[in-house]
């Protein structure tokens, strides 16, 4: 099972993310330079954090159009699992792979730091080793998380179950003083229909270890681990 | 000939850095200013020749490029 970390211009959690993957959970990771065009024999596909582009635009609005994007629509298209963390959820909103849109946080501020994220769903391939309800403490670093939605795409967010993650308090409420940057309905993560695309502005490949400050994010790529064994057959594009 | 696009967010969408505007501008006593929105603008120098081919292509770039059609909408101008 080989993860694919693409790598583009300004990404730096890209080597977090290769770390997570191979040093902690033990499973091979190959970087892949946004300028290719293949990638290869990819079983999973992570967009990882940073700038990408500088951000100068929008974030995410310029890396939409580097060729290596065309194959992981291909493999998302095909059912392959695609996790976008940070910027990489950015990105996926830009390219239009998710719904949405982010706006700068509502305070203006660059917010870091852990907090509380509740797992809403485990019907995805990067949740299912999860508890409904499951409170995760993952870090976030961000100046654009501020999640938003149009009311008709909102809604039908929420109904069809795709809102993956909130930010909650201690007690796993989410409430207005638990969402560090205004997102719509305190969302933190949220997935495509199909629900094989996963984006979310917390770092889960930055918590894996305890030494790090927590390892409750081991569990978002141990799923996807599960998933693949679980179908049987291993996603190839 | 030059396009100008004016890149601004829908007014269903809240503006954080319009409003942090807003507030800096009360505190320096503009009480006459009401809200702020804020906007982005380029200026596109164009390798054509007619003003429909201009605005033609200026709306190419924005609708595709300068704006996202999600949060934001555009002007196009051309001269």
């Amino acid at each position: 099972m080989t993860f694919a970390v693409v790598v583009f211009p300004g990404s730096n959690s890209d080597h977090d993310a290769h770390y997570a993957v191979e040093h902690v959970l033990g499973q091979p990771a190959r970087f892949v330079w946004h300028k290719e065009t293949s990638l290869g024999s990819a079983d999973v596909v992570i967009l990882p954090g940073g700038f990408s582009h500088g951000d100068y635009l929008r974030t995410g609005a310029i890396a939409r159009f580097s060729p290596i994007m065309a194959s992981v629509r291909a493999f998302a298209d095909a059912g392959g699992p695609v996790l976008g963390i940070c910027n990489g959820f950015q990105i996926l909103l830009e390219c239009g792979m998710l719904p949405g849109a982010m706006l700068r946080n509502r305070d203006v501020r660059f917010h870091c730091g852990f907090l509380g994220v509740r797992v809403e769903r485990t019907d995805t391939p990067f949740t299912n080793r999860c508890r409904v309800g499951q409170v995760l403490r993952l870090p976030i670093a961000h100046g654009e998380g501020n999640y938003y939605a149009p009311p008709d795409a909102l809604g039908a967010l929420e109904a069809g179950g795709q809102v993956i993650f909130r930010y909650v308090d201690d007690r796993g409420e989410a409430t207005e003083a638990a969402n560090p940057n205004g997102s719509v309905h305190g969302i933190a993560g949220i997935s495509n229909a199909k629900k094989n695309i996963v984006g979310l502005m917390p770092h889960p490949e930055r918590a894996c270890e305890s030494c790090l400050g927590g390892a409750d994010g081991l569990i978002v790529l141990e799923s996807v681990v599960h998933a693949l064994h679980e179908r049987g057959t291993l996603q190839r594009v | 000939m030059k396009a100008r696009v004016f890149v601004t967010l829908k007014p269903s969408v809240f503006d954080p850095q319009g409003q942090t505007i807003a507030e800096a501008l009360h505190s320096l006593g503009y009480g006459d200013v009401g809200d702020v929105r804020q906007g982005k603008y380029f200026e596109l120098d164009l390798k054509v020749t007619s003003t429909g081919a201009a605005q033609k292509l200026a709306e190419d770039v924005a609708n595709r490029v300068l704006a996202n059609p999600v949060i934001e909408s555009f002007r196009v101008e051309v001269a």
